[in-house]
C-alpha cells in the first residue's frame, strides 16, 4: 500500500515568526490523524498549508492523485489544485458558515460540488442531495430550507454532507466539533466515525480537544511553537506521553 | 502468537523533575494459539502495565513485543491499528465509547470495522448481549448511563463480538454474579477452543484455575534496582 | 454643435473605449475593464451603453435607440436627442435603416444584419455576482472556468418554483468559454444572440465592456431534465396579431381589462402598415 499523502519538511513562516516548520509524515488510505496543540502552536497553519489555503515556504505535499499518481500539490497548477479541492479533497471548517453558502438551500449547498464537476441533471442532483441529507441525519423535508434556518449542529452536518458528496479521499477538518454543544458533539463524532469507516476516508483533524482525537483519530501529532514534538498511536500518546509538553498537555485536561 | 523478549518499561515524568520510574525489566513471555496464560503477582506488580505494553497502549522502552508477526514496540500506528482490528482484542476494565451511541452498535463496532455486513454484526451483538443478560430494552441506549457491572458486560460482549486470534482480558469476571461469571468463562473457553491465544488477569482464584493453562508471575519482571 | 467634440467624448477617451471593445471582440464574453467617464446623465440610465455608442458612431451612421423595445420612452428619447445634439448623426425608428442600435433590455424582433451594431446597456455585468460577492474570486472563477455556481442559481430556481424562473438576464455561455450576463433582456431574446450583427455591452458604473462577435455560439445554461425555454406570453399581439414577438401586458382599466402588445414598437407598426391586425387592431389604429 502506498501513502495517500506524503508531507515532506513543510514550513510556513509569518515574516520572522514560525508558523510551522520541519513537518513530515505519511498518511495512508483510511488513516485518521489528529493534530493537537494549544492556540498558536501552528496546527491550523499546518492544516491550511497542507490543504492549499496557504502556500508553504518550504517542503512538499505529495498527493496520490487518481489520474497521475503522486503529485506535489504545492507546485501543481492552480486550476488542478482547485479541482482537487472540489473532488478528492474536502475541507470542513470550524464555523459552518465559512463552509456553507448561507443564501442557498440545503439541497443547493450539497449539489454545488456535483454541478461543479459537470453534473447537469436536476433530478439526479436532487436525489443525491436528499440521500446525503439522510446520511447526515437531516430530514429530507428540510432540503429547500436555507442553512440559516438550521441549528449549529445541523449546519455542521450539512457542511459535512456538502463536502463528502463527491466521494473525496482526503478530508481536512479544522476543529469540526468546536463551538457545538457537548450533546451535539457526540452525535457528530459518531456520524464522522461511521462515514470514515464506510467510505474508507483518510482525514486530518485539527483540534485542541483531546477527547475528540481519542474517539476519532487513530494516530496523533502533538505540536508546540510550530514544531512537532511527538507522534504516535493516539491512545499511546495520550496514556503514555513521552515528551514533556505532551505530558503537560494531557495532565492539564480537566477531569469530568 | 504472542511473544515478548526482554521488554522493559519506564516512565519519565518531565514535569516532576524528570524523575525516571522503571517499572519493568527483561520481561519475556510466549503464548501459543489455544493457550491461556494468567498473569499473577501482587497488586501494583505491573500486570496491567504489561498488558498495555502488549496492546501498544504503553510504549515499550526496549525489547520486542511480537503479536501475530507484528512488533508492537516498533510498528507504525497504522500497523498497530490493523493488528487491533484484525488480530488483537482487549477487554479492559473501562468502557470508553462515543456518548449517545446505542449499546447494540457499540458491541457491533469491532465487526463493522472488519467489514461484516451491518445486519449480521447486529445479530451477533444481540446474541452476545442476550447471553450476558443485558435486558433488550437497554440495547438502544448508550452504555455510558449503565451501572458498573452492566458496563463491564457490554465491554466483554464487545471484546468477544469479533473472533480475535489473540485476546487480552483485564479482570473480565470481577464483580459479576455467578451466572454471568459462568457465561464469561464459557466465552473464554470457546475462544481457546477456536484457537485464540489469551493473556488474562483474574483475581478470582476459581476462575483462574478453570481457564488458565499456566501462570506467569510478573514479580519476576520487576526492575532489579527496585527489588 | 461646435461646442462638443463629435459624440461628446474626447478622441483619447474614444480610442481607449475602442481598444476595450476590440479586446472584448477578440475574447468573446470576457469582461474588459475600462475607465468609464462621467456622463451628463445618472448611472443606471445607460452611461455604459452611451460611451460604447459614442466610441462606435461615425458621422455617416444612422442611430436607433430603444428602451424595452420602444423608441418613444423617456430613456430612448433622451439618448437619441443626446446624440442628435452632440454627434449630429441621423436617427431613425426603423430597425432596418439603423446602422447602430443602442438598446435597453431588448433585442429587436427584425433580424439584424452584418452591417449593424447592437449596443446594450448593462447594469451588472458579472453573472456570478449574486452568489459570490468577491470580485477577486469571480475573476478567478472565470479564468479557471469554474461555473458550477451558475447552475446552483438555476437549481435554486427549480427547487423553489418548480421551473427555471429566471425570466431575464438569463446566463449564457459564449463560444464554449465565458459565462456572460446578456444584460436584462427577456430570455425570449436569448436565442437571437447568435446573430449576424456585432453585439457590444457597456456597463458604466461597473466599468466593464464585453462583446459577442457575429455568428458566435451563445448557449443558455440549463439542466438536462429542465431544458432552456425561450418563453413569452402565450398570446398574439392585440394590435398587429403577431404570434412570434415578445409582448408587453398593458392594464387598460380598473376592472382588470388588459391587452398584449408587441414590446418592439417598430416591429408592430411595420406589421400594421403592411395590413396585419390583431384583436384590437382596428380600433387602436
Amino acid at each position: 500500500m502506498k501513502p495517500l499523502l506524503q508531507v515532506k519538511d513543510v514550513a510556513k513562516m509569518y515574516g520572522a515568526r514560525i508558523g510551522c516548520t520541519g513537518v513530515s509524515f505519511d498518511l495512508y488510505p483510511g488513516e485518521v490523524m489528529g493534530i493537537v496543540g494549544e492556540s498558536g502552536s501552528g496546527k491550523s497553519t499546518l492544516l491550511n498549508s497542507l490543504a492549499g489555503h496557504l502556500v508553504p515556504d518550504r517542503g512538499e505535499v505529495i498527493f496520490d492523485t487518481r489520474a497521475d499518481g503522486p503529485v506535489d500539490t504545492v507546485t501543481m497548477s492552480e486550476p488542478a489544485r482547485r479541482m482537487l479541492g472540489r473532488t478528492d479533497w474536502a475541507f470542513v471548517h470550524q464555523h459552518a458558515r465559512d463552509g456553507l453558502r448561507m443564501s442557498v438551500s440545503a439541497g443547493g449547498n450539497i449539489g454545488e460540488r456535483l454541478m461543479a464537476v459537470g453534473n447537469r441533471h436536476y433530478g439526479a442532483i436532487r436525489d443525491h442531495a436528499a440521500d446525503w441529507l439522510g446520511r447526515v441525519e437531516i430530514s429530507e423535508s428540510r432540503i429547500d430550507d436555507r442553512p440559516s434556518a438550521f441549528s449549529g449542529g445541523m449546519q455542521q452536518r450539512l457542511q459535512i454532507a456538502r463536502n463528502l458528496v463527491t466521494g473525496p479521499r482526503l478530508v481536512f477538518m479544522d476543529e469540526p466539533t468546536g463551538g457545538l454543544d457537548v450533546s451535539v458533539q457526540a452525535l457528530l463524532l459518531d456520524l464522522l466515525r461511521g462515514l470514515v469507516r464506510e467510505m474508507g476516508l483518510s482525514a486530518i483533524i485539527v483540534t485542541h480537544d483531546l477527547a475528540v482525537v481519542r474517539l476519532l483519530a487513530g494516530r496523533l501529532m502533538v505540536m508546540k511553537d510550530g514544531h512537532v514534538v511527538e507522534t504516535g498511536l493516539t491512545d499511546q500518546v495520550l496514556d503514555d506521553p513521552q515528551h514533556a509538553y505532551t505530558q503537560l498537555l494531557v495532565s492539564s485536561v480537566l477531569q469530568v | 502468537m504472542i511473544e515478548l523478549k526482554n521488554v522493559s518499561k519506564s516512565f519519565t515524568l518531565h514535569n516532576q523533575g524528570s524523575a525516571v520510574i522503571p517499572v519493568m525489566e527483561n520481561a519475556s513471555l510466549s503464548v501459543k494459539s489455544g493457550e491461556c496464560a494468567g498473569l499473577i503477582g501482587a497488586s501494583g506488580a505491573g500486570k496491567s502495565t504489561l498488558m498495555r505494553v502488549i496492546y501498544g497502549n504503553y510504549l515499550a522502552a526496549s525489547g520486542s513485543v511480537v503479536v501475530g508477526g507484528v512488533d508492537v514496540a516498533k510498528a507504525e500506528p497504522r500497523e498497530v491499528l490493523a493488528l487491533r482490528r484484525e488480530t488483537l482484542g482487549y477487554v479492559s476494565q473501562f468502557l470508553r465509547v462515543v456518548p449517545r451511541v446505542p449499546t447494540l452498535d457499540v458491541v457491533a463496532e469491532p465487526l463493522l470495522a472488519v467489514g461484516t455486513p451491518a445486519d449480521q454484526a447486529r445479530d451477533k451483538a444481540a446474541s452476545l448481549l442476550a447471553q450476558l443478560n443485558i435486558p433488550e430494552r437497554l440495547w438502544s441506549l448508550s452504555p455510558t448511563t449503565f451501572s458498573g457491572g452492566e458496563q463491564q458486560r457490554v465491554n466483554i460482549a464487545r471484546g468477544f463480538a469479533y473472533e480475535y486470534p489473540a485476546l487480552l482480558l483485564d479482570e473480565p469476571t470481577a464483580s459479576l454474579d455467578a451466572q454471568n461469571r459462568a457465561t464469561v468463562l464459557a466465552l473464554i473457553e470457546g475462544a481457546k477452543a477456536r484457537g485464540a491465544a489469551i493473556i488474562g488477569i483474574f483475581h478470582d482464584e476459581a476462575a483462574r484455575q478453570q481457564v488458565c493453562d499456566r501462570f506467569v508471575d510478573v514479580s519476576g519482571f520487576a526492575p532489579k534496582a527496585a527489588a | 454643435m461646435n461646442d462638443y467634440n463629435f459624440a461628446y467624448l474626447d478622441e483619447q477617451t474614444k480610442r481607449m473605449i475602442r481598444r476595450a471593445i476590440l479586446k472584448g471582440l477578440a475574447v468573446p464574453g470576457y469582461q474588459v475593464p475600462f475607465a468609464s467617464r462621467e456622463m451628463p446623465m445618472p448611472y443606471g440610465w445607460g452611461t455604459g451603453g452611451v460611451q460604447v455608442s459614442a466610441a462606435t458612431l461615425t458621422p455617416e451612421d444612422t442611430l436607433k435607440v430603444i428602451d424595452q423595445g420602444a423608441d418613444d420612452t423617456t430613456n430612448a428619447v433622451s439618448i437619441r436627442k443626446f446624440f442628435e445634439k452632440t454627434a449630429g448623426v441621423a436617427t431613425t425608428e426603423e430597425t432596418e435603416k439603423a446602422s447602430v442600435i443602442q438598446t435597453r433590455h431588448r433585442i429587436p424582433e427584425a433580424e439584424l444584419t452584418e452591417d449593424q451594431i447592437l449596443v446594450y446597456q448593462v447594469p451588472i455585468p458579472e453573472p456570478l455576482r449574486f452568489l459570490e460577492p468577491r470580485e477577486t474570486e469571480t475573476r478567478k472563477m472565470h479564468s479557471l472556468q469554474e461555473y458550477g455556481l451558475m447552475h446552483v442559481k438555476l437549481y435554486e430556481d427549480i427547487s423553489q418554483h418548480g421551473a427555471i424562473a429566471t425570466a431575464y438576464a438569463y446566463p449564457v455561455k459564449v463560444e464554449g468559454r465565458y459565462v456572460m450576463d446578456p444584460s436584462p433582456i427577456p430570455k425570449f431574446d436569448n436565442p437571437k444572440m447568435e446573430m449576424a450583427a456585432i453585439q457590444l455591452f457597456g456597463a458604466g458604473r461597473e466599468q466593464r465592456i464585453y462583446a459577442v462577435p457575429p455568428y458566435t455560439q451563445v448557449v443558455s445554461l440549463d439542466f438536462e431534465d429542465y431544458p432552456f425555454e425561450a418563453s413569452k406570453a402565450d398570446h398574439p399581439c392585440d394590435l398587429c396579431g403577431a404570434e412570434d414577438s415578445y409582448l408587453d401586458e398593458v392594464i387598460l382599466d380598473d376592472a382588470g381589462t388588459r391587452m398584449f402588445v408587441c414590446s418592439d414598437t417598430d416591429y408592430c407598426r411595420t406589421r400594421r402598415d403592411a395590413g396585419h391586425a390583431g384583436r384590437l387592431g382596428a380600433e387602436a389604429a
